[in-house]
């Protein structure tokens, strides 16, 4: 495997609940607080103490925004950790394992070409910091000598992590990096050819998909917000949870998904932004809720973090296998509009427009995450909070009722909104109603209103496509290949895209954002004009592919699909798509 | 107390019934309208939740901010609004297959918050508007067009149940007797928290056990001569069932905070702001270098 020279890939790996993740937090930001980009990626099993889990940093004096499968730096804190990556070592590769572990078997590693330096990391952890839990940050400053860091930037991160813990803990771990740090700078022989060089550069975040969402929740004035424990969205709950009486919002973690999303209409219903986050599971509990949502013209935003199904699956892993179910989830026909954003960063603006068009349209606006994009951090620019400005849609404050003391809440209008009363306001009566219903709400089975009632919710759709983004196309226009993907393809597309323009290949990438409805009209030139087309998606089917062809006549030349549970890794995804490209050109 | 016909007009919306002659269900409804009058609120700052069902058909014809929404999920989108709205009166409305069936799981977890919602429950022992089959107050044995063999359960006892998850208020009322049915309803639509009404409403023309007649022989008013705060005698009446049918407010306690009060505004004693609130997340970037 070909490795770009201008990323490093730091890895490491031990049992859960042994502060992998922390550990890699803490290296993440060490990256970014020396002026690099990075994105970082976990993999862990589901469940609390043991197993195996493993957290990788990719970073570059350059964008990175994907995983790489190449490993130039490998941190072993069990054996399991060797046999799952060992085959991932790039050439001079360094791996790192505890000296004094007899349950570490290097085997013939070393005869590969790896540089292996054990290190004492408990015996350091214990002397320095005074408990073997320390190991870990025992590595992480062995980690930042090998790569030069500078020990002010060093000490930051650790408090940063830890300084809620207390002076005493703060001391154990800094002294534990420092004893990392001088080990290798007295006895190791090992030199790294990637060097973190601090410089100069604006100061940028180190935000996750998941955080992004919620912070846009917390920007668009969402009042209201329930979910249900799921990997891999719960982390949106705690986090608001956290804020919810500084914000005065409404946090709930009710008995079921169902108890979720009813309970979430009702405060749309009364007035409240709501939203609510959920992975397939738990959707699948939520799907007679979208109808309700849609036929009493509730708005209502539904954050759909996918993982692998079917059932309970792989649940701690990634997958975009959700398109369809939730483009159709609900019976009958009941719009809806889909936001996949394709980084932290979108994940942020895209919550916050959601919010938006749910109560412009007064209807369910699902976004679409995954594990992937909502648990990766990466750096990103200051988000901008400039040009955002909440629309609450159209609330009549002073409506009039008729004759008999009655309000037309869904009166037909040429773009299919019409204004809703919330409950308190006079003369706005009318009846929310899950059953087809006429103008004011009154059930009806009548023929005619029937077809207005249909067409009139088909149409907020038509009215809401003019106004969503389309597709952006990164790169020359007029590229050979265009990679297609959406949501949280697009962090490896334009990794791997990179990857193959160092190789002489002509390619750009093609990323949706908004992906349903279509806007065909706009779209079809700009689909016109691609050369040869590679769809890229993480599902068994090709659901977006398939969309694509359904919705505007467009069938991409070839596919690229992983089901796996596991993201496009951009090394290995580009030489992929180099084949691909070959045998298409 | 009566209460005139012309003050009960306002909460009509003029849709006529479609219930069958003789249904208990126009009883609750008489009774709904009547409770508001007497408690003095208007159409547009009253809230029912409907569920689905010939109870639930109720929606369309009590003028209300009403949502009619889906089989066994009333309370949630009624924990909903009152979280948004604690200032509005907030009913949950459904019928026996309804709230013990598909929504029980809903019924012992609203209780355990002590949401400050009355659930009025219109229990007829039968599911009517699905044409007759089985629900989980049919007595054991019951011929039903799904169980043809009879009904191979013991029977829910919804009072029980509600008691056991911590209902703060729990009555049980009967579509014959309509003064004390009123009374309830006023009762606890007053309370603090949550209120569950377990109304006896023959169904006509399904069900053939649970008539008007079989009531009258049972049923027996438990008012001042028992303690509704008294949680053990409470349980026990609401296991008899077969000869005596307690009516009444079985259990009632008023020092429980309903599940808002526990809100940050509520501690500020101001609520939600439905209007625009944009905010900035400029104070939590921060912590994300």
């Amino acid at each position: 495997m070909a490795t770009p020279t201008t990323a490093f890939t730091w890895k490491i790996g031990g049992p859960s609940g042994g502060g992998m993740r922390i550990t890699g937090l803490m290296f993440s930001r060490l990256c970014v607080r020396h002026g690099y980009h990075f994105h970082d990626y976990a993999e862990y099993p589901s469940l609390i103490h043991g197993g195996h889990h493993s957290f990788q940093v990719t970073v570059s004096p350059e964008p990175v925004r994907s995983p790489h499968a190449s490993v130039d730096m490998l941190v072993a804190f069990h054996q399991e950790t060797l046999d799952q990556h060992a085959g991932e070592l790039a050439p001079n590769a360094v791996v790192l394992y505890d000296a004094d572990d007899q349950s570490i078997n290097i085997g013939n590693l070393g005869a590969s070409g790896a540089h292996l330096l054990p290190i004492p990391f408990v015996r350091l952890a214990k002397a320095n910091g005074g408990s073997s839990l320390m190991q870990n940050i025992v590595a992480l400053g062995a980690t930042a000598a090998l790569m030069g860091a500078d020990t002010a930037i060093l000490e930051s991160v650790i408090h940063t992590a830890f300084d809620r813990k207390g002076e005493q803990v703060v001391g154990g771990n800094i002294r534990s990096a420092h004893a990392g740090y001088a080990y290798v700078k007295e006895q190791a022989k090992v030199h790294v050819p990637f060097h973190l060089a601090k410089k100069q550069e604006p100061a940028r975040l180190v935000l996750t998909g998941n955080t992004g969402v919620a912070l846009g929740a917390v920007e668009a004035g969402v009042t209201y917000f329930a979910g249900y424990p799921m990997t891999p969205t719960t982390s949106i709950l705690t986090f608001l949870a956290g804020k919810a009486e500084e914000l005065g919002i409404v946090v709930r973690q009710p008995e079921d998904e169902i108890s979720v999303i009813n309970g979430a209409i009702g405060a749309s219903y009364a007035g409240a932004r709501a939203m609510v986050a959920t992975s397939g599971g738990g959707f699948s509990l939520m799907v007679e809720g979208v109808g309700l949502a849609n036929m009493t013209e509730t708005p209502l935003v539904i954050v759909l973090g996918q993982r692998p199904g079917p059932s309970t699956g792989l649940p701690t892993w990634t997958s975009q296998a959700d398109l369809r179910f939730a483009l159709h989830a609900s019976q009958d026909e009941a719009p809806r509009i889909l936001v996949a954003p394709g980084d932290a960063e979108e994940c942020f603006y895209a919550t916050f427009n959601a919010c938006n068009l749910a109560e412009k349209y007064q209807l369910p606006v699902f976004l679409l995450t995954d594990k992937f994009l909502g648990e990766c951090s990466s750096d990103v620019t200051p988000l901008s909070e400039q040009h955002l400005v909440v629309h609450r849609g159209a609330i009549e404050e002073h409506p009039q009722e008729n004759e008999r003391g009655l309000f037309a809440r869904y009166r037909d209008t040429e773009t299919g909104v019409s204004p809703r009363t919330l409950p308190g306001t006079p003369g706005g009566v009318f009846i929310a109603n899950s059953d087809e219903h006429d103008a004011y709400g009154i059930v009806s089975e009548d023929r005619a209103n029937r077809k207005t009632m249909m067409t009139k919710r088909a149409k907020k759709l038509r009215t809401a496509v003019g106004e969503l983004p389309l597709p952006v196309l990164y790169g020359d226009h007029s590229a050979d290949v265009t990679l297609i993907g959406w949501g949280s393809t697009k962090g490896p597309l334009l990794d791997a895209a990179a990857i193959l323009r160092r190789r002489g290949a002509s390619v750009n990438v093609l990323h949706f954002v908004y992906v349903w409805p279509f806007p065909n009209e706009r779209l079809k030139p700009l689909l016109k004009g691609l050369a040869k087309t590679i769809g890229v998606e993480n599902n068994s089917s090709g659901q977006f592919c398939g969309l694509l062809k359904e919705a505007c006549g467009f069938v991409v030349d070839d596919m690229v699909t992983q089901d796996d549970g596991r993201p496009f890794f951009a090394d290995v995804l580009a030489d992929t798509l180099s084949e691909r490209i070959a045998k298409l050109l | 107390m009566t209460t005139p016909l012309a003050a009960m007009e306002k909460f009509e919306t003029g849709v006529a019934p479609t219930w069958c002659a003789g249904c208990g269900d126009f009883a609750v409804w008489r009774a709904m309208k009547a409770a508001l009058v007497q408690l003095k609120r208007e159409p547009h700052d009253t809230v029912v939740v409907y569920g689905v069902g010939c109870a639930g058909n109720m929606a369309d014809k009590l003028r209300v901010y009403g949502f009619h929404g889906l089989h066994g999920r009333s309370l949630p989108v009624a924990t909903g609004v009152k979280l948004v709205r604690p200032d509005l009166p907030v009913v949950a409305l459904a019928g026996d297959g309804d709230a013990y069936g598909e929504g029980l799981n809903h019924l012992m977890h609203t209780a355990r918050g002590n949401h400050d919602l009355s659930f009025i429950v219109h229990n007829n022992g039968v599911y009517g508007l699905t044409k007759g089959q089985a629900a989980p107050t049919t007595p054991e044995g019951t011929h039903t067009p799904t169980t043809p063999e009879g009904v191979p359960e013991h029977p829910l006892n919804p009072l029980a149940v509600a008691l056991a998850a911590g209902a703060t208020f729990v009555a049980r009322a009967f579509a014959g007797d309509f003064d004390r049915l009123v009374a309830t309803l006023v009762a606890a639509m007053q309370h603090r928290g949550f209120a569950l009404i377990d109304i006896l409403q023959p169904c006509v023309t399904y069900n053939h056990v649970n008539t008007y007649e079989f009531y009258r022989e049972r049923i027996r008013a438990i008012d001042g001569r028992h303690d509704p705060t008294d949680l053990a005698a409470a349980q026990a009446l609401a296991q008899e069932w077969e000869k005596s049918i307690p009516l009444g407010i079985l259990y009632q306690h008023e020092d429980r905070p309903a599940f808002h009060e526990h809100l940050p505004w509520a501690k500020r004693t101001t609520m939600v702001p439905t209007a625009m609130h944009q905010r900035s997340v400029a104070g939590y970037l921060k912590d994300a270098f």
